[in-house]
């Protein structure tokens, strides 16, 4: 009791300091802002945050893709109880829910990759639509069982085709993970295409929590 | 007060109680929810204070630097996740160890 007594009162000071320094005037706005909006023509989209996500800053997305994949190995090697197989049937409500409206996300999923170029959208958006529905299909007992070698290649699709696609600047005498202004959008769009793959796959497989089991080459497919 | 300062403010409030659940509560995945509190309220705060500054368009650095928040926070929560369930499978609770032995002692909950 003392001591949550404790924690609360030194977490009211840090809220005073917190409150008092939001008080002050805003900060200015940074040069970046500027800077990023002035080049957006040459990024090959229309919305600033995937220009920066993508364009400006590909890098820390590069290695965003790489933490996702980094942490679905790190839970695959806790080793972590196997969810039940077959899953427990699904009450009717989820299992209808799941059947009318996987087609319906795997539209909007899309949606968003595509619309991210010039909205609110892109990979990230997408892939996590994407990877609900997968979820949703995994509970409901619809997905196919995972096989191991085609999952582990989808999971590692987008960081491979990212990684690659950054080559391209040095082969045209550019940076690493810079495209040319007028190959911008094509670029954008394949690096796009796999990580949502990636994403969404990676996402579902992190619920899963255990690595697919490798089939008994007797049982049929 | 403006509107944005008042995201600004709702913020630095979420990550506070989330800090506190993170010092105070036992349970890992109370703990693990606090700390994604905690992150919200960050993300919150990244998106606002740009947003009362300029007068212009947003800056997208912000919002991009969330994103990419918002997806390693997924990915770090999704690993504590299963932690909390190894722990919870070698200990049968779902508690650190200091917090455990304390349980044990007397009859406290496990929240």
């Amino acid at each position: 009791m003392l001591h949550r007594l404790l924690t609360a009162a030194a977490l009211a000071a840090l809220g005073a300091a917190f409150f008092a320094a939001l008080d002050a005037p805003p900060p200015a706005a940074t040069p970046l802002a500027d800077a990023a909006l002035a080049r957006l023509p040459d990024s090959g989209v229309s919305s600033p945050v995937t220009a920066v996500l993508l364009n400006f800053r590909a890098y820390d997305t590069l290695l965003e893709v790489a933490v996702l994949l980094l942490a679905l190995a790190s839970v695959w090697a806790l080793r972590i109880p196997a969810p039940p197989s077959p899953w427990p049937p699904a009450s009717p409500v989820v299992a209808t829910a799941a059947r009318r409206l996987t087609p319906a996300l795997l539209l909007i999923g899309a949606y968003l990759v595509w619309i991210g170029a010039d909205a609110p959208g892109g990979a990230f958006q997408g892939g996590a639509l994407l990877g609900a529905s997968v979820v949703l299909l995994v509970v409901t007992g619809a997905a196919p069982p995972a096989r191991p070698l085609p999952l582990r290649l989808a999971l590692v699709a987008g960081l491979l085709v990212f990684a690659l696609a950054g080559l391209a600047g040095p082969l045209l005498g550019r940076p690493y993970l810079t495209w040319p202004p007028s190959l911008a959008k094509p670029f954008i769009l394949l690096v796009e295409v796999f990580a949502t793959l990636s994403i969404a796959l990676t996402l579902a497989a992190l619920f899963v929590g255990v690595p697919p089991e490798r089939p008994d080459p007797g049982a049929p497919r | 007060m403006t509107a944005p300062s008042l995201y600004a403010f709702v913020g630095a409030l979420l990550f506070l109680v989330g800090l506190y659940g993170a010092l105070a509560r036992r349970h890992l995945v109370r703990k693990i929810l606090a700390v994604n509190l905690m992150a919200s309220g960050t993300f919150l705060l990244l998106i606002a204070l740009p947003a009362t500054a300029a007068a212009g368009p947003p800056d997208p650095a912000p919002r991009a630097m969330v994103l990419t928040g918002i997806v390693v926070a997924v990915s770090a929560t999704a690993f504590a996740l299963a932690l909390a369930r190894r722990v919870r499978a070698e200990q049968g609770r779902p508690l650190l160890p200091g917090d455990a032995s304390e349980a044990a002692q007397g009859p406290t909950d496990d929240r």
